[in-house]
Parts: structure tokens; C-alpha cells; sequence
């Protein structure tokens, strides 16, 4: 299954015009600064934002012809808001049941207490929307939204309006969602965090323009791309895990490039994780060094080097062939005499654990 | 016996044409609420203004303008009597319409100011939860107005009970058929009745203010309730 979308769509000056081609499975983040016309996207897909041309299909079933649209409530889709918009009228049983109770038997696929047991809410069934914490409100308003069995998820930086610790809260539920729905997911955000924790693909969006699409690996390390300049910019990295240490406590995951070590973590031998390695944590040496206590560091070939500011450079290379940044002086650069093709060492001084 | 039959007659009158007014101005009032909520028309504001004449228009200006139109020779009463009924003027008929222009600002302003209060999310979300523009409309629309349904029923009820111009002019002051208390307090004040006056005066002091009480009471509660 794949979602199409065209739109062109004016409001006032801003000029949103898309033309996108997005795998049906996974999560997709669309990702850009505000006022870039994220949310008028994907309210165009839900067919809340008035759109006079456009085209729009998610597998076999066409959304939108030229003019000709399926008005919103006969789309089967499942909107998660920025903010959580509970019914006040209802408890959060209430809630959940009353897009559930429109879907015909036989179309639902995710059972009520499926959706409840993902999101951890069934102690707050009996509960009213006021006498909720705003993680918790999120979370019904994420179930209530499963519980539609929609065949695509639409979700509205639905964490932008939390605190970090109500985030921290909610990501897990997300991270599950990732790993135990077969629903493809448009995730709208500003957050890089949010987009390396979750995201398989990415739609770059600028000022109403799509600027780049791909797998977020890929567009994380673009350096003709704005996040490969974020002073956060790092490579995001697949990695499985193979076995752990007991005698020194480590946990050893695999990549293509290599095998990290971490300290002891509670993983699933066999388990997919994803790393997050920021650019400044990855230094450069052209021989293998032998004493040092760096255990991460993986042979890899330099594919890119492009001058960040006055004085350094981001180099852009692949281990194995997964594409990770370094961000070294210019000086270094020069000294090691850096340039695209030549093979060097990435030692990796700290690498962050996802999920 | 503190009422005469008369008072009484009066008391159910008020009561019946107070109830049946409140309930044609809900029917009429709802749709007419939500679509002022709702519409980007540019003249809106036209109709709105038109329906809020009865609140600086005296009384007996839109009485004297029923009473024409109702007259045997005004298109209203033109109407019934080639629909082969009788004119509207001094009839209970008469009275409901009238009541019902009079009225109308009472019920159509608290349930257009709940109505636009909702705002557009609860709908959309409910949209994007499978419900019909018209289920959105009784299922999300209605429940979360409900403060603005309570307070343009009671308002629209204590200002029918309390309407005596426009009455006076179009219903005339029959006994049993048009005769309200408002009017029948009056009539007793002329009469140098006080004793009689003021039993109706109290009982339709104390039946406003409980009316009120209940309106600010149960709309505090419903406010409570909202996130």
C-alpha cells in the first residue's frame, strides 16, 4: 500500500504544493520548521483543510480527484491532534467507544482493550477528560484514534503541547506503536529527537515546498540538508543486538559496519535497536589506534567533507554501508589531509540507545 | 380562595403560551444558532442585528407592526383568512408568533455564543472519528452547548411570561383566551386591587428568580466540567 498526494492548496500568502509518493508502512515523519505547512498537509489528508485540486489515494482507494472528495468521515483514518481534543461530554470510555461504535464489525481490526493495553490506560476507563494529566489525555486521544482500525494514522506533533517529562512518558507507547501496528504512520514534528526515535522515512517540508524525502538514516546525514548542520546533527544507526558480557556487564550490538559495545543493557538477543550518534562524538584517525580506551571504532571510507563554519569541516562517510557524521576542525581536516574516498577510522566516543 | 378563576385562567395562559413560545424558538433557534456560529456569510451581521430589534425596540412598536401584519387586511392575517381561518390578531395564535419574534433574541444569542464557544476541533475530531456532519451536530454539538440550550430555554421562558406590550397591543386583554398575568396584574392595579396585584407580583417575582437561580446554578456546574 502507498499513499499519493498532490495538493496545491493557497492560504493568504502561504502557498502549500506537494507531490509526494509515501511508503504504506512504518512511520513517516514530515518534518520542517514552523509555518512550513506541515499541519496544512496532513489536514489535507484527513480532508479537514478546504482543498480545491488535488489528488490523493492510500492504497486502492482514492481520497481526492481534482475536486471530487470523500468528505472526512468516510475516510478511514485515525487523527491524532496536537492537542488532545477529548470530548468533555465524555468519559474517557466514552471517548474511545465513539469512533468505534461507526465502524462497521466487520472492519475492525484492532480490538478496544487492544488499543487500551498499547496506550496503558485501562485504569482511567471510568475517568473524565478533566481529571486527566496531559500525558494521559494524549495517550487516550492516541487510542481512541487506534481504536477506528484506521489504514493510515495522521498524528499532529502530538507531543509538542507536553513538558519532558509527560514526552518521556508518552515516546515508549510510541516506540510499541512502531513495533506492534502493521499501520503506516504520518507523524508530523519539529523535533529531531522525536524524528531519530521514531521515524523510517522522512518528508522534508520549506515554506509549502517538499525539499527531500528518503529513509531517516539517509536524511539525517545529507549534508546538502539543513538537520546534517544542527549543532545536534548525528548519524542514526540500525544495529541488532548479538550477545552481552556477563563478566564485564556489556551488551554488544551489530551494525554494518561493525559491532558497538555498550554498557549492560536489558535487551533481546536478537532484538533490532536504534543508536543515535551525535557528529561531535565521532573523531577521525588515518591508522588504527592500539592504545586507547575508545572500544567503538569502525573502519569507514569518507564520502563528503563540507566546511562548517570557519573552522571546521562535517565529513560525511560510510561504515559498511551505513552512513554516519563527523564534525572535526578544519585544521585536523587539513592535517590528516581528509578527502572524499579516503579510508580512515571513526572512533566513537558515545553513542546514545533509542529504543 | 387567594386567585380568582380569572388569575387562574391567566396563570395557564402564561404558562402554555410561555411554554409553547420557548419550544418553536428552541425548533426555529437551534438551526438558526448554528448556522450564525458557523457561516463566513458577509452579511451576517444584517441578520443579526434584526434579530436583536426586539431588545431596544419598544414593545409596543413590534406589537403595533404585529398587529398590522396579523389584521384581517396584513399579509399574515390575509394569509390565514384565504387559508380559509380566522385573522391572528386577539387570538392565542396571534400571541405565539408574536411572543416568538419577541423572544427571539433570548434563545438565539446564548445558543449561538455556546455554539461558536465549541469551536471547530471537537467537530473535526469527531469527523475524523466517523460521525456525519449531523451526528457531529447531536452527538458532540448539542451535548457540549448544553449550558447554552439551559439558559436560552429559561431566558427565552421568564421573557415570554414577562412580555406585556406587545401583548397588549396584538392580543388585546380577553379573559380565558389572551388574557396574561402581566396583564392581569394591571388590570387589578386599576382596579385598586392591590391585594390581588401583589400575589401575582410575588409569585411572578419568586418564579423569575428561581428561574435564574437555576440557569447561573447549573451553568456553573457544566462550566466546572469542561477541561
Amino acid at each position: 500500500m502507498t499513499l499519493v498526494a498532490r495538493f496545491h492548496i493557497e492560504k493568504g500568502d502561504f502557498v502549500l504544493n506537494v507531490n509526494l509518493h509515501l511508503p504504506g508502512k512504518g512511520i513517516t515523519a514530515i518534518f520542517g520548521p514552523s509555518g512550513c505547512g506541515k499541519t496544512t498537509l496532513l489536514r489535507a489528508i484527513a480532508g479537514l483543510e478546504p482543498c480545491k485540486e488535488g489528488f490523493l489515494t492510500v492504497g486502492d482507494s482514492v481520497w481526492q480527484q481534482g475536486r471530487r472528495s470523500v468528505p472526512t468521515h468516510q475516510r478511514p483514518l485515525g487523527y491524532v491532534f496536537q492537542e488532545a481534543s477529548l470530548f468533555a461530554h465524555l468519559s474517557v470510555q466514552g471517548n474511545l467507544e465513539y469512533g468505534l461504535k461507526r465502524v462497521p464489525s466487520q472492519e475492525r481490526k484492532i480490538a478496544l482493550n487492544q488499543a487500551v493495553e498499547l496506550l496503558g490506560i485501562g485504569p482511567l476507563l471510568q475517568r473524565r477528560a478533566d481529571q486527566l494529566s496531559g500525558g494521559e489525555r494524549q495517550r487516550v486521544a492516541i487510542a481512541r484514534a487506534l481504536a477506528v482500525s484506521p489504514r493510515v494514522l495522521l498524528m499532529d506533533e502530538p507531543l509538542s503541547a507536553l513538558d519532558l517529562s509527560r514526552k518521556q512518558e508518552i515516546m515508549p507507547y510510541l516506540e510499541s506503536l512502531h513495533d506492534e501496528l502493521d499501520i503506516p504512520v504520518l507523524y508530523v514534528t519539529h523535533s529531531p529527537d522525536e524524528v531519530a526515535r521514531l521515524a523510517d522515512q522522512m518528508v522534508l517540508l520549506d515554506a509549502g515546498r517538499v525539499t527531500a524525502t528518503g529513509d531517516t538514516t539517509e536524511i539525517l546525514t545529507r549534508l546538502d540538508l539543513p538537520l546534517a548542520h544542527d549543532d545536534e546533527a548525528g548519524a542514526l544507526i540500525t544495529a541488532q543486538v548479538t550477545a552481552h558480557d556477563d563478566h564485564y556487564q556489556l551488551t554488544y550490538l551489530d551494525f554494518t559496519g561493525g559491532r558497538f559495545t555498550i554498557p549492560r543493557k536489558p535487551l533481546q538477543i536478537g532484538q533490532t535497536v536504534r543508536l543515535r550518534v551525535a557528529a561531535r562524538d565521532i573523531s577521525l584517525t588515518l591508522q588504527q589506534q592500539s592504545g586507547t580506551s575508545i572500544l567503538n571504532v569502525f573502519p569507514a571510507t569518507i564520502e563528503q567533507i563540507i566546511p562548517e563554519g570557519d573552522s571546521q569541516v562535517m565529513v560525511r562517510l560510510l561504515a559498511g554501508d551505513t552512513p554516519i557524521l563527523s564534525r572535526v576542525t578544519r585544521k585536523s581536516a587539513a592535517l590528516l589531509e581528509l578527502q572524499s574516498g579516503k579510508s580512515v577510522y571513526a572512533q566513537v566516543k558515545s553513542v546514545a540507545l533509542l529504543a | 380562595m387567594i386567585l380568582s378563576e380569572s388569575d387562574l385562567n391567566a396563570l395557564t395562559i402564561t404558562l402554555k403560551l410561555a411554554g409553547l413560545s420557548t419550544l418553536i424558538l428552541l425548533l426555529i433557534g437551534t438551526p438558526l444558532a448554528w448556522w450564525l456560529a458557523r457561516t463566513r456569510w458577509k452579511f451576517k451581521f444584517m441578520l443579526e442585528s434584526i434579530i436583536a430589534l426586539p431588545l431596544v425596540l419598544p414593545p409596543t412598536v413590534l406589537g403595533f407592526y404585529l398587529l398590522v401584519a396579523l389584521g384581517a387586511n396584513g399579509p399574515l392575517g390575509g394569509l390565514m383568512s384565504w387559508l380559509g381561518g380566522q385573522p391572528l390578531a386577539f387570538t392565542f395564535s396571534g400571541l405565539v408568533i408574536g411572543s416568538v419574534f419577541y423572544s427571539m433574541p433570548f434563545v438565539v444569542q446564548p445558543l449561538q455564543h455556546a455554539f461558536t464557544a465549541i469551536g471547530p476541533r471537537p467537530l473535526e475530531v469527531a469527523a475524523t472519528l466517523r460521525a456525519s456532519p449531523l451526528d457531529r451536530f447531536f452527538t458532540v454539538a448539542v451535548p457540549l452547548a448544553r449550558s447554552g440550550f439551559l439558559t436560552a430555554a429559561v431566558l427565552g421562558f421568564a421573557h415570554t411570561v414577562g412580555e406585556f406590550g406587545v401583548v397588549l397591543m396584538i392580543g388585546g386583554n380577553i379573559p380565558g383566551e389572551t388574557q396574561v398575568l402581566s396583564i392581569a396584574i394591571y388590570d387589578h392595579v386599576e382596579a385598586l386591587e392591590y391585594g390581588h396585584a401583589h400575589w401575582l407580583s410575588g409569585g411572578l417575582l419568586l418564579l423569575s428568580f428561581l428561574m435564574l437561580v437555576t440557569v447561573y446554578g447549573l451553568n456553573r456546574r457544566f462550566t466546572g466540567s469542561q477541561p
